[in-house]
């Protein structure tokens, strides 16, 4: 199997972005990616698209199709395909492209992710964000998204002594990381008081423990590893990934404080890898809650079980300290276009590893990670990127 | 949503029909036709049981934020719930003051009515959890 690099990057701004469409974000990112990239129409493979919902939020399916339509890159008749998976879909298209890549079968892909969610109001958008919960034995009951990780928040306090403050930390550092993110959807820093008096979503869990509904887009390109050079001096290698499942449902888990589809996907990525948790100097977890955060530094064992809401108040994962988690700010401040989270998150690692990440730059980062789930974590998806030199 | 999706779902929703694997012993609910730890040794081998309704909660939320068909009962106690059988459910739990609900406590199945379909479409029903008499 071939290696496979990131030669180029692009994400638009993010937040609640009333002048553009979805096809405009799509297009935004994918452009600045391929330019980045320095590759010409003619280059170009095929292309992968990550999106939870375009035909709940925007009543448009066949997105693949129309990304590639308005790429400008019509005249290729490329072959485009469209991954569904809730949150985690942009991770599994990047899984995706790479196969086909590492397979031999095409050189070079964009990968990208978008979602617009703020075409529909607050009320309908969490409706369709609930819709990759099981419907007919969770949500018909009166289970909502926010409510299925309230649950988890509960247990995990009772199991193992996690405190309302220590998940308040997690969206402090976070808003932290996002103040020195420009293209972040809140870049305004917040204090533990803020999260703790913010109105209740789903009790322990208050507006500021969510991430945002936003607008955004993401993409990457890929390249096979032997060619990447002839792009770039700096490639960004992706060196292992993983991908696992687990039951739809939160409560037929094994264990409500663990998911066990991040702690397979984490381990088959290491393994692929040939490393362990301590190479890695900056993460990318999926914060959709506060408590998911929590959850995923433990499953991805830079933690101990239970530690992760400790770990977080003791400073352990903000900016250069012993781990670097959500440095774009997270999907909590960096903004949640669902679609577009996976490739986001590769966007940041790859920033980071190249050394371009400014004043949120994580000093001497060599391995990298992403991790990204779907729905309540009955999809997550890990990626790690190291430096090509 | 169409009528058929909530009448197919009647004899759980209503009467609590579950599986039990003939191989490992093991209840799933809603009833499954593969054992998720036998496998191919269960194909077939999946009996039909009913659930006594008794369980304790396992963990809980209190939901402020509500989708539309909710927003008359909300705050409202969003639970999951370990039943005798062993297996977990999650629904609401009623008939109780939100700030009386526990993990561990005792609850038993009742039958509620969970939304309607518009404001003249179908009801439909199911279970919901009450501290257990």
């Amino acid at each position: 199997m071939r290696g496979v690099s990131v030669i180029g990057i692009g994400e638009t701004q993010f937040g609640e972005l009333w002048d553009k469409s979805f096809r405009e974000l799509g297009i935004e990112a994918g452009l600045r990616a391929i330019q980045e990239a320095k590759i010409a129409a003619e280059n170009v493979d095929a292309i992968y698209v990550g999106n939870m919902s375009a035909g709940k939020f925007i009543d448009q399916e066949h997105v693949a199709a129309l990304v590639a339509d308005y790429s400008g890159l019509v005249d290729q008749h490329l072959p485009t395909v469209r991954v569904e998976g809730g949150g985690a879909c942009s991770a599994i298209a990047i899984h995706q492209a790479a196969m086909s890549i590492a397979s031999g079968v095409h050189d070079i892909v964009v990968v990208g992710g978008a979602e617009k969610m703020t075409d529909v109001g607050d009320v309908e958008a969490n409706a369709i964000l609930s819709s990759t919960t099981d419907q007919e034995w969770e949500s018909v009951f009166g289970a909502t998204f926010a409510g299925l990780y309230a649950m988890m928040a509960r247990r995990h306090m009772f199991e193992h002594g996690t405190t309302r403050e220590q998940l308040a930390a997690v969206a402090v550092k976070n808003h932290k990381n996002g103040s020195m993110n420009p293209n972040a959807q809140f870049q305004k820093e917040i204090t533990i008081e803020t999260v703790l008096q913010a109105p209740r979503v789903a009790e322990p869990l208050g507006v500021f423990d969510c991430a945002p509904l936003s607008d955004g887009a993401a993409a990457v390109v890929l390249c096979s590893a032997d060619k990447a050079r002839k792009f770039t001096d700096t490639p960004i290698n992706l060196i292992g990934t993983g991908h696992a499942t687990d039951f739809l449902a939160v409560h037929d888990r094994r264990d409500l404080t663990t998911m066990d589809a991040t702690v397979i996907a984490g381990k088959r990525a290491f393994h692929a890898a040939g490393k362990t948790p301590i190479d890695v100097k900056v993460a990318e977890v999926h914060d959709n809650f506060t408590i998911s955060e929590i959850m995923a530094v433990e499953d991805l064992r830079f933690v101990p079980k239970g530690k992760g809401g400790y770990a977080t108040e003791d400073g352990e994962t903000a900016l250069n300290a012993r781990i670097s988690v959500n440095t774009s700010g997270g999907l909590k401040a960096r903004g949640y276009p669902v679609g577009a989270t996976g490739v986001a998150q590769a966007v940041e690692i790859v920033r980071q590893l190249r050394g371009e990440a400014g004043k949120r730059q994580v000093a001497g980062a060599e391995v990298g990670l992403t991790h990204t789930l779907g729905g309540t974590g009955a999809t997550a998806v890990v990626h790690l990127f190291a430096r090509g030199d | 949503m169409a009528i058929p999706r909530f009448w197919r779902e009647i004899p759980s929703r209503y009467n609590l029909v579950a599986s039990k694997c003939l191989n490992c012993a093991m209840v799933d609910f809603p009833p499954r036709e593969v054992c998720t730890r036998c496998g191919r040794k269960s194909i077939g081998n999946m009996e039909r049981v009913k659930l006594s309704g008794r369980g304790q909660v396992v963990t809980y939320s209190i939901v402020h934020d509500a989708p539309k068909e909710f927003e008359m009962m909300k705050p409202y106690v969003l639970a999951i719930v370990q039943m005798d059988e062993g297996v977990r459910m999650t629904s609401q739990i009623v008939d109780c003051e939100n700030a009386e609900v526990k993990i561990g406590m005792r609850v038993e199945t009742a039958f509620r009515r969970l939304g309607a379909e518009g404001e003249a479409g179908i009801i439909h029903y199911g279970y919901k959890f009450r501290p257990a008499a």
